[in-house]
């Protein structure tokens, strides 16, 4: 049964051209308009499209797993969530499918970045790929968590503006679009955003301010406990409504 | 006629649900004995939908209680030995009609095969199309595929043949037939007297969440009691017919007459003792339509006079 719904809900994702295109893509043509132009340029001692790839890697990984909330909201909203209340089928073998494919949707937004940093003369050893690939999947266990609590708030007309702006604002404040020149104590704040410690693991591989793992554990981790708990709750008064 | 075992069945204990100041369902008692097929007859918001989530398990309960071969809804179907086929969804989208049904297979432990479902359904001819290009009809027969594959003792359908064309109605109802023949427990909800009548062991009338009438359709006939005589007679004040022993209501349509009888033997004597002139007799029954009409109408003038009737049997 679980293989059964995990494999048909890839095949549904991969599918999905459109989807596909857009999460793949923008990233993509982001990526390579700026970095493209800055090519020679370097910040915080880093060439530009290297440093720029880590904030892109980020942004694009977080934007797949958080899709897998707008898809959930769009099944809710279809009837099919409440279809499936009346099968066997258990709640966790649905999330597990909608976070699998949220994954690879991010592993596969991973990969053609890389392709595209490295044709663009990003080069790294492969100790480094794996680390940043590695430190990536683990940032964004929040972020998966929080696309199946907006999933169970927002109706898809909402989530999708919700999503675009929660994305970007986080990725702005978290560096991925470039360093904050603001005050001292405002990037410190941001410290206690998981994505800033997203954006950092793509850093941590070529040196960049690192990940303190205790710190970077400790917000990852009560982040995704908090949303966690939030989300069985959305859920739970989710089974209560006449959809 | 009443189950021995009601364990075994689906028993609805003084079930209540309320939205706000709406009672959807109000207090009603219901056994349904393994194996029968009960049909759930109601006007709009009369609470069929909200009783049918009650028994799934998809809406909790504010008073009573429900259970399904003895155990609470979650559970039957967590276990699988429930299906439904709700009023409301559509089906999600990049899949073939195929892929999907055996999608929903792969979710129960002993599904029915396949290739089954997709002759029974009428669902087999599109196949392999996907799921968002089906006409309404279609997606319908892929609906009731979902619910049909799963081989639960217990089927729920929450009006299953709208939207179906009188072929694909017919398709459906020999479909089920043949599920109830196998011994499959069958409650559907609908607005179809005829379909009532034609393919339920028993009818369960609802209004305003409470149960009106329950029992075979001919029962239900029976307890508006009245048989209809018509005969063609003219110049005869109504108020005069209404007079006769016998007769509880009169309507004139042209030369005839229509007369509501309590007792319409006592009624066509004391017509021909009195009227000789009365032609083209014709005597019948009230139909399930008439009897379905004239208990919802008593329940609505009771439930807007004081002190509510108490739901009967
Ligand atoms: N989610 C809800 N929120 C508020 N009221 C509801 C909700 N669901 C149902 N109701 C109300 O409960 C009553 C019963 O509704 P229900 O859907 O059970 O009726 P029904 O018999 O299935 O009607 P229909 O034949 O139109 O499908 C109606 O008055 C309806 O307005
Ligand atoms: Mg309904």
């Amino acid at each position: 049964m679980t293989a059964a719904y995990l494999h048909a809900e890839l095949r549904r994702t991969f599918r999905n051209r459109r989807f596909l295109f857009f999460s793949l893509g923008f990233p993509l043509v982001l990526f390579l308009t700026v970095a493209g132009a800055n090519r020679s340029r370097s910040i915080e001692g880093i060439a530009f499209p290297l440093y720029y790839l880590a904030g892109m890697v980020s942004w694009g990984a977080l934007i797949a797993v958080i899709s897998s909330g707008s898809r959930i909201s769009a099944e809710r909203q279809l009837g099919w969530v409440r279809q499936l209340r009346t099968t066997p089928l258990r709640t966790r073998t649905y999330f597990a499918s909608k976070i699998l494919a949220g994954y690879l949707l991010a592993l596969l937004t991973i990969a053609v970045l890389d392709l595209a940093g490295t044709g663009l003369g990003v080069r790294l050893d492969a100790r480094q790929w794996a680390t940043m690939t590695l430190l990536l999947l683990v940032g964004l266990v929040p972020f998966a968590v929080l696309g199946i609590l907006l999933g169970h708030l927002l109706k898809p007309d909402s989530l999708g503006p919700a999503v675009g702006g929660t994305t970007s604002l986080l990725a702005l404040l978290s560096g991925a679009w470039g360093p904050l020149s603001t005050g001292h104590a405002f990037v410190e704040a941001t410290k206690a955003l998981p994505s800033y410690w997203l954006v950092q693991s793509g850093r941590v591989a070529f040196g960049g301010s690192g990940w303190p793992p205790a710190e970077a554990w400790l917000v990852i981790g009560a982040w995704t406990l908090v949303l966690g708990r939030l989300a069985v709750l959305a859920y739970r008064r989710d089974t209560a409504r006449v959809a | 006629m009443r189950p021995a075992e009601p364990r075994h069945g689906i028993v609805l204990e003084q079930l209540r649900k309320c939205y706000g100041p709406v009672e959807a369902v109000a207090g009603i008692d219901l056994v349904v004995t393994p194996g029968e097929t009960v049909a759930l007859l109601g006007p709009n918001g009369a609470g069929k939908s909200t009783t049918i989530d009650l028994l799934l398990g998809l809406a909790t309960p504010d008073g009573g209680a429900v259970t399904v071969f003895g155990q609470p809804p979650a559970r039957a179907v967590a276990e699988g030995r429930v299906a439904g086929m709700l009023q409301t969804g559509q089906l999600i989208d990049h899949l073939t009609v195929r892929e999907l049904v055996a999608l929903a297979a792969s979710l129960y432990p002993h599904p029915r095969p396949l290739g089954e479902v997709l002759e029974v359904t009428g669902a087999a001819a599109f196949a392999d199309q996907r799921t968002t290009k089906l006409s309404g009809g279609q997606a319908q027969r892929v609906r009731f595929a979902l619910a049909l594959v799963a081989d639960a003792a217990l089927l729920v359908l929450d009006e299953p043949t709208v939207a179906l064309d009188v072929e694909a109605r017919r398709d459906f109802w020999a479909a089920m037939r043949r599920v109830a023949r196998g011994g499959t427990t069958v409650l559907f909800a609908t607005h179809y007297l005829e379909e009532a009548d034609a393919y339920a062991d028993r009818i369960v009338l609802m209004a305003h969440g409470r149960i009106l009438a329950d029992g075979p359709a001919t029962d239900i006939k029976a307890r508006v009691g009245g048989r209809r005589i018509r005969a063609t007679l003219d110049a005869v004040p109504l108020d005069e017919l209404r007079r006769l022993p016998g007769v509880s209501g009169a309507e004139r349509h042209g030369d005839a007459v229509a007369l509501t009888c309590a007792d319409s033997d006592l009624a066509l004597r004391a017509l021909l003792a009195a009227y000789p002139a009365a032609r083209d007799l014709e005597v019948r029954g009230a139909g399930l339509e008439e009897a379905f009409f004239e208990l919802v109408a008593e329940d609505d003038r009771t439930a807007s006079g004081a002190p509510k009737a108490t739901a009967h049997r």
